[in-house]
């Protein structure tokens, strides 16, 4: 699904600025990966380049989401060949109602995939559907995104453009963050939801919590801008129980 | 610089080269001292300059020359035009005069209806006390000359008095074909105790245009007004709005401006009643050759009234947006809410914003507030929707119509509101 080789960049700015550092993984089709390590470590900017933000500058390697190349698309483009960031930090846009925020995303993405719109009475049922799930307010929906949100609201809606959505590949920068224990119960339900053996999902958390909900299949921790060491779920609970102390030590050694 | 008196004198020269021996209208006793009164004052005053304060951010050249300079009228491609589709008391302008047989029977139940030439003629009792009287008001503290100007030798414009709630709005329509002319259109609006109604205004009108509209708004009385000045690339103008409000009036004014290549709009207002509520608001788009400025001016005359100036440009390809904003607080308006907002989205470089808002206060118990900003796209809000798959171009529209929506939230019906919403999408698709 998802193939990251050797993967360099920096900041566009500032060519000191080295953010990832040969980084490598592969996710397969239906896995679970998860990506812990210390802050700084270069975990959103890993996101941020898959997604496609403007300000870096890819220096060496390559990304593909199955066998196509991703650093060549734009960000929409990304998106249509099924890939969704669920953002740290969800931006806030006065003055463009949710509603028509999701609608618009949907629209666009059936479009880009040569599926017909939705129309208004379709999009409003399937909402208002996932929204439920979601324990989300419809009042929610009315607002314009992200504005005046709490932060967990804010994660609950990146949770829910992802079910509008349907991606193949989701990244989760640290949806936990900020989440109370029954809302964190709830959107791991709704990524649960999601899991099948043709989507897969990067999982970026400083939490073994979250992975207590989200069972991940392999965990990495990263640091530097790379991963120094692969493992299975027991390796979120030693760094749970042990800190990043010794895996950085060793990854030196 | 050029001393005090001498720009003075050269002001006064140019306003005697310009209409010293222009003869005045007929009119009949009444309106004629208002004329002779008003064409006194310009004299007075002299012709703006761009050395005036209020003037520099705008050169009023081509206001004020003899000749209106020609334009292109514009292909609308047969689109059709805003407010097209709603139920309304059609009155229609030709280059700026009144045309009967294009128009609508001027009668509807609650409202009293007539061209300023059979006003000039009759004596309208309740007129008297508004034609050029609200324009005089308007010259202190900032001397508005065109305005007189126009007070003087406005052959053209609607006697509207409200007395009740008419059904439709009534709806100015100012066509034009002529690729040359003056277009000089004065109206005179009085919402009597308790009335209320939406007056609409679109179109290009003229090559030039100077237009005034008085409205006086009584005890309790509501005036929407939303205006369209759009499509023509090639012309210049410039409006004044002077509203005065009794105690509990509200005044709503909304004005979209498309395109034009020197437009100077001017609202003067003063609450001079108790809890009177005046909004002001305009959404402005401009592309290339673009030279647009708002000046308002609002003055809190009574206490427990609220005000809003909301004022969003987007501009691009060297379009110039210009605000001047005024909200003056006299001592006796104490519980004055006073809000002013001014921005500019700025699609390129090219594109420049000049604001001077201004706050001065008298009383001690208000809330006022100012701010204005001016930008580009913000980038992370274009990526975040990047990311959810809306390509780029579609993801800029939805970001301007988002900056330009506090304007347009500030007509109160909906549907007028989606109307000059559907015509800045429209607009800025065209342009891509
Ligand atoms: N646009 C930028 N300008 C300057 N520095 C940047 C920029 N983007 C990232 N960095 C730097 O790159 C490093 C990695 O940042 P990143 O946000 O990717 O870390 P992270 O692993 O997500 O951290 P956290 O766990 O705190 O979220 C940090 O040192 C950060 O300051
Ligand atoms: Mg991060």
């Amino acid at each position: 699904m998802l193939e990251i080789k050797n993967l360099h960049c920096e900041l566009e700015e500032d060519s000191e600025v080295k953010i990832l550092n040969g980084l490598s993984l592969t996710v397969n089709p239906g896995e679970v990966h998860a990506i812990m390590g210390p802050n700084g470590s270069g975990k959103s900017t890993l996101s941020y380049v898959l997604s496609g933000r403007d300000g870096y500058e890819v220096t060496e390697g390559s990304a593909t989401l199955e066998g196509a190349d991703l650093l060549d698309m734009e960000p929409e483009e990304r998106a249509a060949a099924g890939l969704f960031l669920a953002f740290q930090y969800p931006v806030e846009i006065p003055g463009v109602g949710n509603m028509t925020f999701l609608r618009t995303a949907v629209n666009a993405q059936r479009k880009a995939r040569g599926m017909e719109e939705l129309s208004a009475g379709e999009f409003l049922k399937l909402v208002r559907a996932k929204a439920k799930e979601l324990q989300i307010d419809p009042d929610m929906l009315k607002r314009p995104v992200n504005v005046g949100f709490s932060g967990g609201e804010k994660k609950r809606n990146e949770i829910l453009q992802m079910a509008m959505l349907e991606p193949k590949m989701c990244i989760l920068d640290e949806t936990d963050s900020g989440l109370d224990v029954d809302a964190m119960k709830l959107v791991s339900d709704g990524v649960n939801a999601l899991r099948d053996a043709e989507r897969s999902f990067l999982v970026i958390t400083h939490y073994q919590r979250l992975l207590n909900h989200i069972k991940p299949d392999v965990v990495h921790i990263m640091s530097e801008g790379r991963i120094i060491k692969t493992g299975g779920p027991e390796l979120a609970l030693e760094v749970e129980e042990n800190g990043y102390g010794d895996l950085l030590a060793e990854a030196q050694a | 610089m050029m001393p005090r008196a001498k720009l003075k004198a050269r002001k006064v020269e140019a306003a005697e080269a310009l209409v010293g021996a222009r003869p005045l209208p007929e009119s009949n006793v009444w309106m004629r001292r208002a004329r002779e009164a008003a064409h006194a004052r310009v004299l007075d005053m002299g012709l703006p300059t761009k050395r005036d304060e209020y003037w520099r951010f705008t050169d009023p050249r081509r206001l004020t020359a003899a000749e209106a300079e020609a334009g292109k009228l514009h292909d609308t491609q047969g689109e059709a035009p805003v407010f097209d589709a709603f139920d309304r008391l059609k009155i229609v302008f030709t280059n700026g005069v009144f045309d009967a047989e294009a128009s609508d029977a001027l009668e509807m139940d609650g409202v009293e209806i007539a061209p300023l030439a059979e006003a000039a003629a009759a004596d309208l009792h309740w007129a008297r006390d508004i034609y050029g009287v609200l324009e005089q008001r308007g010259q202190n503290p900032v001397e508005r000359p065109l305005a007189s100007l126009n007070t003087a030798y406005a052959r053209e414009g609607m006697f509207i008095r409200v007395t009740g709630n008419p059904e439709r709005p009534i709806s100015l329509i100012y066509n034009r074909s002529a690729e040359d002319g003056d277009a000089i259109v004065h109206h005179v609006i009085r919402v009597e105790a308790g009335a209320e109604v939406t007056i609409l205004e679109n179109g290009p009108v003229a090559a030039r245009f100077n237009q005034v509209m008085e409205a006086d708004i009584a005890e309790g009385a509501t005036l929407h007004h939303i205006r369209a000045q759009g499509r023509d690339h090639e012309r210049a103008g410039t409006a004044h709005l002077f509203a005065r409000l009794g105690a509990e009036a509200q005044l709503k004014s909304f004005t979209l401006t498309a395109n034009g290549s020197l437009i100077r709009n001017e609202a003067v207002i003063w609450l001079d009643g108790a809890d009177g509520s005046a909004h002001i608001a305009g959404a402005t788009v401009g592309d290339g050759a673009f030279h647009h400025d708002d000046t308002v001016f609002i003055n809190h005359a009574a206490p427990r009234c609220e005000s809003r100036q909301v004022f969003k440009k987007v501009l691009r390809h060297g379009a110039v947006g210009v605000f001047q904003g005024k909200i003056l607080v006299d001592q006796v308006a104490q519980l004055t809410d006073g809000y002013q907002i001014s921005q500019a989205l700025l699609l390129d470089e090219d594109a420049q914003f000049l604001a001077k808002p201004e706050l001065e206060i008298y009383a001690d118990d208000v809330q006022c507030s100012h701010g204005s900003t001016s930008g580009e796209i913000d980038k992370s809000q274009l990526f975040y929707l990047r990311t959810r798959g809306v390509a780029e171009d579609e993801a800029k529209l939805l970001l301007v119509l988002a900056f330009l929506a506090e304007a347009l939230e500030e007509i109160a019906d909906q549907g007028f509101a989606d109307d000059l919403r559907d015509r800045l999408e429209a607009w800025l698709k065209r342009r891509g």
